[in-house]
């Protein structure tokens, strides 16, 4: 079983060099701590900045730094600042390699719910429509079942969804899974976890191949 | 031409009860500050705000939701407001939540005099619902409409006398697109400085957008999430 960073560090392994890419609030932006050695990736906040750095250290906070959780960051060498009408030309113009975001709900149909659960919590959308809408290569990073235990991966969202069709990909505490042809498919098991275990937490069509590897990191 | 007033008392002459207004900033960086505190005294009410975020409780827009001047927020996230998610849920303030590319295109399409867009974002959700769609590349889209607004509110960090202006990092964000739409643009600014002064090649937002520039009295710049990492 993985842990948020675990999912981050699993998702950070599919960054190819030369990439483009954006990360939600939550666990997405976790990603950014696990660059594999060697390559070299830009980070796309859609708040208006591109090669997007780590915090800053104790005391070098600017106000006017901000990546799109509103948390205080640095720019690495090379960034560059833009408007807002900017930064959604970079990403609905498909110039964004990876989207990664996170969940609440995802149907084995490739829907994602992510912005609002009626009448209790509607905190927006974001710029999350507007991602899942044009980005080819979206990866959801969330984990596998909710507080109550039930499981997020469905054969159709309950909640009011942010995109339909959109989601290739899920990567959670317990597997790594492709979406297509209107089914989840097993890909790779979390450290200890089981198929069954998998079977049990995944309420949407699941296709299971013959052998399973584990994921290695 | 020298677009400059002297205090923010000047700057939002005209500024009347149930106009819609268009606000920078992202959470709250890059939000008129000096403004916002304004309009709280003005005690303007039955306002219809277009921002991207509604402040926190107790600043930016959030001073506007305590004293219930807003009617309607036009808004992609609101999630950092407890007064906002209250008086939403009850009912007391309605709100349009819209995609945040959506809405960035749609206030640069009011500056800039294109009427209505087709864009992917939202198709297949509730955000299109009762808008067009039509297929481009085999793909749905929906039209969405222009937005303006009778003052547009921003921020900058510099300005000049002819309302030329320049935006600091991630401050930037909104204001350039909202400085275009507004009717009357109100631009509050750290530093403000002769004509000429500013390169050219530099300037971010022409001043032919901006109506009204003033140098703010001060500027709190709160920081929502103070994050940091060890050296």
């Amino acid at each position: 079983m993985l842990d948020k960073q675990g999912i981050a560090q699993r998702i950070a392994q599919d960054l190819e060099d030369g990439w483009y890419v954006n990360l939600g609030i939550g666990i997405p932006t976790l990603v950014a701590n696990y660059i594999p050695e060697g390559i070299e990736v830009e980070f796309q906040s859609e708040n208006g900045i591109l090669g997007m750095g780590p915090f800053p250290i104790e005391g070098d906070e600017d106000a006017d730094l901000i990546n799109a959780g509103k948390q205080t960051i640095t720019a690495q060498k090379g960034a560059v600042f833009f408007d807002s009408a900017m930064s959604f030309a970079m990403i609905r113009g498909q110039h964004v390699q990876l989207t990664v975001l996170g969940a609440m709900e995802v149907s084995d149909h490739g829907d994602i719910a992510n912005w609002k659960i009626p009448g209790k919590m509607v905190k927006g959308m974001g710029g999350a429509m507007d991602l899942v809408a044009s980005a080819d290569n979206i990866i959801v990073a969330m984990m596998h079942t909710n507080k109550r235990g039930e499981s997020k991966l469905l054969d159709s969202c309950s909640l009011p969804l942010t995109g339909i069709n959109c989601v290739k990909k899920v990567v959670t505490n317990l597997a790594v899974l492709d979406i297509k042809d209107g089914a989840f498919h097993l890909v790779e098991r979390a450290p200890g976890v089981t198929v069954e275990e998998i079977k049990a937490a995944t309420a949407g069509k699941l296709v299971v191949p013959d052998h399973v590897p584990e994921m290695s990191f | 031409m020298n677009k400059v007033v002297n205090s923010v008392q000047d700057a939002l002459v005209g500024l009347e009860s149930n106009m819609t207004l268009m606000l920078g900033g992202f959470g709250l960086c890059g939000i008129p500050e000096n403004s916002i505190a304004e309009m709280v005294n003005m005690n303007v009410t039955g306002l219809t705000c277009i921002s991207n975020n509604a402040g926190v409780d107790d600043f930016g827009l959030g001073l506007l939701l305590q004293g219930k001047q807003i009617k309607k927020m036009i808004s992609s996230y609101v999630g950092e407001n407890d007064e906002f998610e209250r008086q939403m849920l009850s009912g007391e303030l309605e709100v349009d939540l819209i995609p945040q590319g959506s809405l960035a295109e749609r206030c640069r399409a009011g500056g800039a005099g294109i009427p209505a867009f087709y864009t992917p974002a939202g198709y297949g959700t509730e955000v299109a619902e009762g808008k067009e769609v039509r297929e481009f590349n085999g793909k749905p889209h929906i039209l969405e409409s222009a937005l303006t607004a009778d003052f547009a509110i921003v921020k900058a960090w510099k300005g000049d006398t002819e309302g030329n202006l320049i935006f600091k990092a991630t401050a930037r964000n909104f204001n350039p697109m909202m400085a275009m739409a507004g009717k009357t643009t109100v631009a509050e600014v750290e530093e403000l400085v002769p004509a000429g002064e500013l390169d050219p090649n530099e300037i971010h937002t022409p001043g032919i957008f901006v109506q009204r520039i003033f140098k703010g009295d001060k500027f709190e710049k709160r920081i929502e999430q103070r994050t940091v990492r060890q050296a």
